[in-house]
């Protein structure tokens, strides 16, 4: 019912694609990361919650449609529907029934609640299509709450010892999600424009986020002192950043798991901090769908399928695509329209 | 191990060297006397001999956990480290327990020989309680590469922070065969001269690469001038009649050169040399390999000796009749160091040293096209050393620089990547490159460094997008990308494919302008090869 060509995850009684990454006619869009959500497809079909980011990123002429939780369409007597998947805001599992087979196609998601997206719900399926970024036993991830306490830790000590402290997060999701958590009660906080972007629709989409100021020309280097600044990727080694001098760089991804990351990135700190699955994640969404059939995407892909298969006595095939899963190495989070990193200060 | 663990972390959370200093100070302050002196042990390259082998830890931790032997396999080429992999793996402890850093290390060293149901209780057991940052450590001294991130001088300088002792005398104190089970931090330092221990070397002085163009060095006079040999730097030593050969990683390597062995009845007693090893067969210089095999060898046999007799081209003079004379400036140490080995040779004609000729230039530019030569001489380029220069501890900037002539490059094929270790884990940053030998691409050189962090990531994502298959931990790649490979020479080895093995061999720069077939060739290796020897 549903396989893996050139364009993308297709469907083809629907004749849709699921995140392609060529242009295609009819796209569902399982979340807005700029690796699941491209450029140039004929329509767009999402949650409700995607699409304002999808207008804002993809631009305003698209064609797009959103869809509630739970809520489902027929094509051509495939149904479909979209399940939190837990890792943004607005994020999507696609449920593919035809027939009465059952088909989900969990873009990317995470079992972890991070209190500001919808929690993963695990959906009984034949096949399920998951990620597998962080799909390795060495990938624990500690409980968010305990890395949000870190965070405030290290900014309110950095504070105290007259410097900045800047955090390293994607913009969409991740720096809401560590925005939300801030104690504010230890100073100010500000954003990179590419955040305030994401944070604006946020709060026009979902709701009332911490008070956070964009950094922009009219704002005096006096003010930011001592505050946290939240920044993209794309923000490292840039003058943009060098102009908060003095401060402390925290980056916060999956990958601080690994001291070579870590000392690699030449961060003061790394948080663990993901919005994807670590290894026990993986293997408790793996069987709570009760699926027969596991399609492993990008991350290990192929040593994943094999412990799947080995383990868990399914059919476990790894499958080439293009989605680049957390990366804190290069740039890729921010493509949007409209990002300008070198203004103010 | 609180207080060992804790001093870890600082000084991984920092790159500041004066904190570096501040938190081993602290640390030398609180710390038990034991603990403190493996501390300095353990960073200053003194580290116990392992008794657990990684096969072992790989299957104990792999049944602890009850995940595959592959899947830990897999999880350690990504890591790029056994003792991360396992941390990572191992489940937070239940309780955790104090140890001593001594006790631990000691408990360690009684494994060797015991069965193996014992070493893997004792190691079981401190998996099971030690929280995350001590588990880390504790498996990096078990499995032998402990580091901390800092040189031997910042401990040097830290010690004389934390012992209020001239950080010379710390270094001097320091070098050399002490034994940290029967000697004591206290004991080390508080030593009143040098001669308890009559095989102490005297730390290295170490020259920095030249910065700035030679004319800046001021008038050509207050110079002296040598080639720099390309053999293993040491120091001869002969006290109460006994010789010592230490080479610059302070390894003792006197067994290793039975030609010195005459010297204790031909120098006097007191008497320190420094200088390059080199071999040398009918005044005719060999090949650095020669000499690197032969140093390779358990038992040195006659033939070996004969196809690579070794002497010191000497170019310092550090110890006179038992007189420390570092602080003697250049001019007056070479002129004894002279007059010593021109007696000797009087005496002596076949008396494995020799001194460092000077290369006499008028100007600097004589200096600039001597060292274009240097490769005519066998050298790697030359050395500068101010006149009156004391004789320094460590490397130093000012009076010693070394000036090399640029390597020899040749362009090659990336072919294979693995994954790299440290901070370069789980990316694909250890390349292997070819050269064309008619159609098909010989592998010839593998090459870690060079590439700076951005370029090494367009690499690795460039490499997961065109892999051509996997053999376990490696992955052959499209030939596409081109890169100048430099080296600092290149000799015949039957061992390799391509017929040849590069000295140094590092990235130069990568070759975005060439395609794969514009690599060179292995006749341009070859050609090369003739040209040097």
């Amino acid at each position: 019912m549903v396989s893996f060509d050139d364009n993308g995850i297709y469907c083809a009684q629907a004749d849709v694609y699921i995140d392609p990454w060529k242009p295609v006619g009819k796209a569902i869009i399982t979340h807005a990361h700029s690796d699941h959500a491209r450029w140039g497809m004929g329509s767009y079909l999402a949650h409700h919650d995607s699409i304002p980011v999808l207008h804002y990123r993809l631009g305003q002429d698209i064609k797009a449609q959103g869809l509630a939780y739970g809520e489902s369409i027929d094509i051509n007597g495939v149904r479909i529907s979209l399940h939190p998947a837990g890792h943004i805001w607005g994020s999507a599992q696609v449920r593919l029934e035809y027939k009465g087979e059952i088909w989900v196609v969990s873009g990317d998601y995470k079992l972890q609640h991070d209190g500001i997206s919808q929690p993963f719900e695990p959906i009984q399926c034949h096949s399920f299509i998951t990620e597998s970024t962080f799909g390795l036993p060495i990938y624990n991830f500690p409980d968010p709450l305990t890395v949000h306490q870190e965070i405030n830790n290290w900014w309110r000590q950095n504070k105290e010892e007259g410097k900045n402290t800047i955090i390293i997060a994607y913009a969409l999701g991740k720096a809401q999600r560590i925005l939300k958590h801030l104690d504010t009660s230890i100073g100010n906080v500000f954003t990179h424009g590419a955040v305030d972007n994401i944070n604006k629709l946020f709060e026009q989409t979902i709701g009332a986020l911490p008070p956070a100021r964009r950094i922009d020309a009219t704002i005096d280097k006096k003010e930011i002192e001592g505050s946290l600044i939240i920044a993209p990727p794309s923000a490292l080694s840039t003058p943009w950043l060098r102009k908060l001098n003095p401060y402390k760089l925290g980056i916060c991804s999956g990958w601080m798991q690994l001291r070579g990351a870590r000392r690699r990135r030449g961060a003061d700190r790394g948080f663990v901090l993901s919005d994807h699955c670590d290894w026990e994640q993986l293997n408790t969404a793996i069987k709570e769908t009760g699926a027969s059939n596991i399609y492993v995407t990008h991350g290990y892909k192929s040593i994943y399928a094999k412990w799947a298969q080995d383990e868990y006595g399914v059919k476990a095939t790894e499958v080439e695509t293009l989605y680049t899963g957390e990366q804190v190495d290069d740039a890729t989070d921010n493509p949007e329209k409209g990002d300008v990193s070198n203004e103010g200060l | 191990m609180k207080d060992f663990s804790r001093l870890f972390t600082e000084i991984d959370q920092t790159t500041s060297t004066n904190d570096k200093i501040d938190a081993l100070a602290r640390y030398f302050a609180v710390a038990a006397p034991e603990d403190a002196t493996w501390c300095v042990a353990l960073l200053t390259g003194k580290r116990p001999k392992r008794t657990i082998r990684s096969g072992e830890l790989r299957d104990w931790c792999s049944q602890l956990i009850k995940i595959p032997v592959w899947l830990m396999e897999e999880s350690y080429h990504v890591v790029g480290d056994l003792a991360e992999t396992i941390t990572l793996l191992l489940p937070e402890p239940e309780q955790t327990n104090e140890q001593h850093l001594s006790n631990i290390i000691t408990n360690l060293m009684a494994l060797q020989d015991k069965a193996e149901d014992v070493r893997r209780a004792f190691i079981v057991t401190m998996w099971q309680q030690l929280d995350k940052q001590e588990l880390f450590i504790f498996n990096k001294l078990i499995t032998g590469n402990f580091r901390m991130g800092v040189s031997d001088k910042i401990v040097m300088k830290a010690l004389a922070k934390a012992f209020e002792i001239d950080e010379n005398i710390v270094a001097h104190r320091l070098s050399g065969n002490w034994n940290p089970l029967t000697t004591k931090l206290d004991q080390l330092l508080g030593a009143t001269d040098a001669t308890d221990d009559i095989s102490r070397p005297y730390p290295f002085y170490l020259a920095y690469p030249l910065e700035t163009a030679p004319e800046e060095l001021g008038a050509i006079d207050d110079w002296f001038i040598e080639r720099k040999y390309d053999g293993i730097r040491g120091q001869i030593i002969i006290r109460n009649s006994q010789l010592f050969v230490w080479s610059r990683g302070e390894d003792l390597m006197t067994e290793k050169f039975p030609e010195f062995h005459q010297l204790i009845n031909m120098l006097p007693n007191g008497t320190v040399i420094d200088g390059e090893i080199i071999p040398l067969k009918d005044e005719q210089l060999l090949p650095f390999h020669l000499m690197q095999t032969r140093i390779g060898r358990k038992n040195l046999t006659k033939k070996a000796l004969q196809d690579a007799p070794l002497v010191m081209i000497c170019y310092d003079l550090i110890e006179y009749y038992g007189e420390d004379i570092r602080e003697k400036s250049l001019t007056e140490r070479r002129l004894l160091l002279t007059e010593m080995l021109s007696q000797l040779q009087e005496k002596f004609p076949a008396v494995p040293l020799q001194i460092s000729p000077l290369v006499i230039c008028e100007n600097w530019e004589e200096v600039a096209s001597e060292r274009l030569n240097a490769r005519d001489h066998g050298c790697e380029g030359l050395m500068l050393k101010r006149k009156d220069s004391v004789y320094k501890t460590g490397r130093k900037r000012g009076d010693w620089w070394k000036w090399k002539v640029d390597p020899l490059s040749i362009d090659g094929v990336l072919i294979y990547a693995q994954r790299g270790h440290g901070r370069r884990a789980n990316l694909y940053t250890d390349f292997t490159f070819a050269v064309w030998n008619g159609d098909e691409l010989v592998p010839f050189a593998k090459a870690y460094s060079g590439l700076t962090d951005k370029e090494l990531v367009e690499v690795d994502n460039w490499i997961k997008k065109n892999t051509l298959d996997k053999f376990g931990p490696v992955r052959s790649v499209t030939p596409e990308l081109v890169f100048e490979i430099g080296f600092e020479g290149i000799n015949p080895s039957p061992r390799h494919k391509s017929g040849i093995a590069l000295r140094f061999p590092r990235i130069l720069r990568w070759r975005k302008d060439k395609s794969a077939d514009q690599a060179n060739t292995r006749q341009d290796l070859q050609d090369m090869l003739k040209a040097q020897h």
